[in-house]
């Protein structure tokens, strides 16, 4: 297997400028995406593909695209390394292409240096009197005291409006995680908790409750991939990644608004296929769990229920193993266990390995447990954000 | 009046670019500008030079009356300065906004309730920024 005749570079622009006092580095960089899809004789909706540096204003890619209005983006790319950057883009694209994660792969680069303070990036704050040049959204969006917890109480607040979801139905997350997290010697949050302990906790930012919110935490986690024949060669059980998925979603100009789906409405079913198996095979999931709303949206976007009835889904022990018909971080999870550095994905990963393994806690294991999938949404589910799927096999 | 009695959140001042300034320069006029795509027609937020929608680069700058309904909203009671509410506004022009929901009664605002905007002073002397508050 190798890269070698898998790829080739079809479009090539140079931007005609040195010297830029009147355009912005993102719409440099939206300049320079049009003119080399232009010179490849291709749309930006061709684009399923998008790579870009440290020189990129914004959140990792995540910026770019939704300032671009690049609507069908499954794989993304903010490997930094400097001025190199961009030939190692080149690398992963082609790799990305030979293993049939896309067609058509963006590398970006512009900005200007020459224009001073306004030149420069900075992290989005305003200077009064002075012009900046950071994320394009942040002069429209940064001022208004978003934070995690106001920006997902937003989606949770419209999907009770259309749904008729309830606090009580979000509650039961928390508790199936709480009955989880009882038995990790590890976990933050050890105490086993009732729906209405959850309802009647301190309003954070309505509609969640303190009890709705992933704990806060120190630590980390790491994880190792290696090839079929180091794999082989190790003496562990073997945790077969059969099938990835990824894709970002933001406002999109502001049309469209549907703040009660995620990414995971197109990372998942990409996994899916790729595995080659459907949601009622899955034995456990892993579900990103920043906050209540966070797991109820996801599992509806992943297809383990229709969309709008993650509620009813959740309720009445749905997600305890043992017990319900979805067994969810058996680790106790964000929401009890641990959100390192306040990024939950990798320990979601690291928890469907041990079920997968066999080497969860006894009281959590999952019998016979051979089909695992692991979901992250990372960023804001409110205005952008990037949404990982993994579809996990015991071998 | 309910607890949660407007207190203003201080809004910083708002990071401005060479392709926002027109926005920022009518906000100190008081008046709301939002982008249109003389190619597709659309008016699309936050403002850019490209259209986000169809890619065009003619794109014009268009003054609104600024009123649309809460599409949804979260009160955020975790705040040094007091509850503040923070939401998307979808204009009667298409787009939705982000942006913060200013009214004597929080608690009594609602999905699907209009609102029209009005500009709040920011921090350090920076241009007065877009709120919403009910019509």
């Amino acid at each position: 297997m190798s890269i070698k005749g898998k790829a080739y570079i079809m479009g090539a622009w140079e931007h005609p400028l040195r010297d830029a006092p009147d355009k912005t580095s993102a719409q440099l960089h939206a300049e320079c995406a049009a003119g080399a899809l232009a010179d490849a004789g291709l749309s930006h909706d061709d684009v399923d593909g998008y790579f870009c540096a440290g020189d990129a204003p914004g959140f990792g890619a995540m910026s770019m695209i939704d300032y671009m209005g690049l609507r069908n983006i499954r794989h993304m790319d903010s490997t930094e390394t400097g001025g190199s950057s961009y030939l190692i883009h080149v690398g992963h694209a082609a790799a990305a292409i030979a293993a049939g994660k896309g067609k058509v792969a963006l590398t970006t680069l512009a900005g200007r240096p020459r224009q001073g303070q306004g030149g420069r990036f900075g992290g989005g704050a305003g200077k009064p009197g002075q012009l900046t040049d950071g994320p394009p959204e942040a002069g429209f969006e940064n001022i208004y005291g978003g934070s995690t917890h106001n920006t997902y109480g937003m989606c949770a607040a419209r999907h009770m409006y259309e749904y008729g979801t309830t606090s009580e139905q979000l509650a039961w997350i928390k508790v199936a995680a709480s009955h989880h997290a009882q038995w990790n010697e590890h976990a933050f949050l050890k105490d086993v908790v009732t729906v209405e302990q959850v309802v009647n906790s301190r309003m954070i930012s309505d509609p969640l409750h303190l009890l709705d919110c992933c704990v806060v935490t120190d630590g980390g986690g790491a994880l190792i991939v290696t090839s079929p024949e180091i794999a082989k060669s190790l003496n562990r059980p073997k945790v077969k990644v059969i099938g990835a998925g990824e894709a970002p979603k933001g406002p999109s100009g502001g049309h469209d608004l549907d703040l009660t789906h995620s990414g995971a409405v197109w990372s998942g079913p990409i996994a899916f296929a790729e595995a080659g198996v459907t949601p009622a095979d899955i034995k456990y999931a892993s579900i990103y769990d920043s906050f209540t709303i966070t797991v109820l949206m996801q599992l509806e976007d992943l297809g383990f229920c229709k969309k709008g009835e993650g509620g009813k889904f959740v309720s009445d022990g749905n997600l305890i193993s043992g017990v319900g018909k979805l067994p969810f971080n058996t680790d106790g999870g964000g929401l009890c266990n641990n959100h390192p550095t306040n990024r939950g994905g990798i320990t979601k990963v690291i928890e469907a390995v041990r079920q997968l393994r066999g080497e969860a806690h006894p009281k959590v294991q999952v019998p016979n447990c051979d089909l695992a999938l692991a979901h992250g949404t990372g960023g804001s589910l409110g205005t952008r954000h990037g949404a990982g799927t993994l579809i996990l096999e015991r071998e | 009046m309910s607890e949660t009695e407007t207190k203003t959140r201080p809004i910083p001042s708002p990071a401005v670019t060479i392709e926002t300034k027109p926005f920022w320069d009518a906000a100190a006029e008081g008046r709301f500008l939002i982008k249109r795509c003389n190619a597709c027609g659309k008016a699309h937020w936050y403002p850019r030079a490209i259209c986000p929608l169809c890619h065009s680069s003619d794109t014009v700058w268009e003054e609104s009356p600024g009123e649309g309904v809460i599409y949804t909203f979260s009160i955020m009671r975790r705040s040094p300065t007091g509850p503040y509410a923070i939401g998307y506004v979808t204009l009667n022009e298409g787009p939705a906004v982000l942006t913060n929901f200013v009214a004597d009664d929080l608690d009594a605002l609602a999905i699907g309730q209009k609102v029209k905007v009005k500009f709040q002073p920011t921090e350090g002397g920076g241009p007065p920024a877009p709120v919403f508050s009910p019509l």
